[in-house]
């Protein structure tokens, strides 16, 4: 049983804390949102188990920092959906704006869609998967998790990486500083089952091409300013 | 013979042993120099401003008698709970990472002991700092690094840095030197690698995204935290209003002698604009959008005397935050390290090479054994005096204006005694009733 809070009713404060506060509760609560109408900063800061519904499609920061709940957008999401996620699940049935999943430290963020540039920025130990393409500067300065890539990726593909894993299916623009392609080898073949399969998508893990990073950036070095 | 009389050996003013001495570094070396602290060149400060005490039109308050009051509060103008303290100088945000632990340590038992807060800094939240702080500024950065809800929500306020004065528009770089198994842990990075803290925010970018940002960190911490927005000292009238457009609680500014923990010299010394003609253009574009007092205002970059204190409010501030001035409190730059600052090449008062990991003191350093030189309970009570002479000074400062509040100083109380610094303060020159700029000349 799910219970229905109409966002044409309910303002954003007291939606959010009736969220917050049955995640704290711990009780797998699940609730439905209704007529979001693209409100920023929608089902954040939930801490525990909770599952959510949105029905529509949300703005900025929706699902922001979310620990441990389940959280649905039946639409698209606006700018930095779930940044710096540390556990749970989120899922957009839709498109999902710039910096999707930004400094996120864990969980899977499932973007059905395509999501824009930026997508996975400085995260930090959170698994993206994306059902469509990816936007130019995705994973820029990425440094855990592993982002997934079913259709193609634009310019500049993770650029100045750390030790974050990128497994693209289609077309790579550009790769970006110190960015370069990485055999893929048995873990890795394993590692993107596991997560395509969490996803629900329908890939083989043998399509995908793996990037990494070349660690040449790793410790500044003059010889390597043209990089910069 | 007579001998003909020489000409002295004359040095360049613009080719100076100093100037030279960067340009064989660099061309020995093919990097540019890399250091910590803020700007060193000479500009404009607060020693360039007089009180003008007491006369026949002002009453003076009798020292150790009448009282006058130091307390601040910070963040009433949204947050449930806004930060109340005993005196009006914080702790600057400075990250654990370029401090060791038992500093980060001394600097929370120094603020608690004064009855002020301490602040984060890029790299997360550590239980020394926590324990240690009864009130604790928790920075959201760039890189959010070691960010996480469960730390926002223990935090007592919030501040969202979008630049500091040593490097407006610029990141940072820890070095590899400083990257621990422990530092880097809490910045999900492998240990030993140069660390870029990025120089803008990964996930908005303008005033516009900002307000939606302060919304989101609002929402996720109920609405109790105080949200302070941090600006270096670029483009203060405009930063202000901005960041009051944002919705922040309170604007943080910061002039470039404020410190850093490792920035490139050039940026140090030739960015920025001096603390002094900061203050002035903040100030007004709190009063133009009727939110001076409301708005908190606070200042810092080289805030070293209770003078420096008293003149900041004076022109407007709310509080002050002091960062190096701290670090000197707790014994950074100690003449008793001077064999060893020797070593290093550099000398006391001189040494900024900090971001190399090896500081004498055991401040700036993650080596076990220097950080065991630094005992955070002798140094956080060498902090805890400091900041009470800079409170008894300043108070001193107010009472002989005839204010029983610090907050009740105002230009009015000061003169210029350089035309640069009456420009910049906007306060007459001394024995005159005239400023660059003022209406009339």
């Amino acid at each position: 049983m799910s219970t229905i809070l109409d966002m044409a009713e309910t303002d954003l404060r007291a939606v959010n804390t009736t969220l917050q506060a049955a995640a704290k509760d711990k009780a797998n609560a699940a609730y439905t949102l209704t007529n979001p109408r693209g409100s920023h900063a929608v089902a954040c800061g939930l801490d525990g188990p909770l599952s959510v519904t949105v029905k529509g499609s949300t703005g900025y920061y929706c699902a922001g920092m979310n620990k441990d709940a389940t959280v649905t957008v039946e639409g698209s999401a606006g700018p930095g959906v779930a940044e710096n996620m540390m556990s749970g699940v989120v899922t957009i049935e839709g498109d999902a704006s710039q910096y999707a999943g930004a400094t996120g430290h864990g969980g899977l963020l499932n973007i059905k869609g395509n999501a824009s540039s930026r997508c996975g920025i400085s995260m930090k130990g959170i698994d993206i998967v994306v059902h469509g393409n990816i936007g130019h500067m995705s994973a820029f300065m990425a440094q855990k998790g592993n982002l997934v890539v079913l259709g193609d990726a634009g310019d500049a593909l993770g650029d100045s990486l750390y030790e974050a894993r990128l497994f693209v299916r289609g077309s790579v623009k550009s790769l970006g500083a110190d960015c370069i392609e990485k055999e893929m080898r048995p873990e890795h073949i394993a590692l993107l089952s596991e997560l395509l399969e969490k996803a629900g998508a329908d890939a083989k893990p043998e399509e995908f091409k793996r990037y990494g990073s070349a660690r040449k950036l790793y410790n500044f070095n003059i010889d390597h300013a043209d990089a910069y | 013979m007579d001998k003909t009389p020489q000409t002295e050996p004359r040095q360049s003013w613009t080719f100076s042993n100093d100037v030279n001495s960067e340009i064989r570094r660099a061309a020995a070396t093919g990097i540019y120099d890399i250091r910590g602290g803020g700007a060193k060149r000479r500009v404009p400060h607060f020693d360039d401003l007089l009180f003008l005490g007491a006369s026949m039109s002002r009453y003076p308050l009798e020292g150790y008698r009448e009282k006058c009051e130091t307390a601040v509060t910070l963040g009433t103008r949204f947050a449930k709970k806004p930060i109340e303290l005993k005196i009006p100088i914080t702790i600057a945000g400075m990250s654990f990472g370029s401090l060791s632990g038992p500093a980060k340590e001394a600097l929370g038992r120094g603020a608690t002991m004064a009855g002020t807060s301490t602040t984060t800094g890029d790299g997360g939240m550590t239980e020394e700092e926590r324990g240690h702080s009864e009130k604790l500024v928790y920075q959201y950065l760039p890189s959010r690094y070691g960010m996480n809800p469960d730390d926002l929500r223990r935090a007592d306020a919030i501040e969202v840095v979008v630049g500091q004065g040593a490097k407006p528009g610029g990141g940072g770089m820890l070095l590899g030197q400083k990257i621990t198994e422990r530092v880097a842990g809490m910045r999900d990075l492998p240990e030993g690698i140069d660390q870029r803290s990025a120089c803008r925010h990964p996930d908005w970018t303008g005033p516009d995204d900002l307000e939606i940002k302060l919304l989101e960190l609002r929402e996720i911490t109920n609405w109790e935290k105080p949200i302070y927005v941090k600006i270096g000292g670029a483009r203060p009238y405009y930063d202000t209003a901005l960041a009051v457009k944002a919705g922040a609680d309170v604007v943080v500014l910061d002039g470039m002698q404020g410190g850093t923990a490792a920035t490139q010299d050039v940026f140090i010394e030739h960015v920025g604009q001096p603390t002094l003609a900061c203050i002035r253009p903040a100030v007004q574009a709190l009063q133009d959008l009727g939110m001076h007092r409301e708005v908190q205002l606070v200042v810092s970059g080289g805030i070293r005397t209770g003078a420096d204190v008293a003149k900041a409010l004076a022109l407007g501030a709310d509080a002050v935050s002091i960062g190096t001035a701290a670090l000197v409190a707790l014994g950074d730059n100690d003449p008793k390290w001077e064999a060893e600052y020797q070593k290093l090449g550099s000398t006391t008062g001189a040494y900024d090479d900090w971001h190399e990991g090896r500081d004498p003191a055991g401040i700036t350093t993650q080596d076990p054994d220097l950080m065991a030189r630094l005992d955070p309970e002798i140094a956080g009570r060498k902090l805890r005096n400091y900041l009470n002479v800079l409170t008894l000074e300043c108070q001193t400062l107010a009472r002989a204006c005839g204010h029983n509040h610090v907050h009740n100083l105002e230009p009015e109380d000061l003169c210029a005694l350089t035309m640069e610094a009456a420009a910049m303060a906007q306060v007459p020159l001394a024995g005159t009733n005239w400023y660059p700029g003022k209406a009339g000349f």
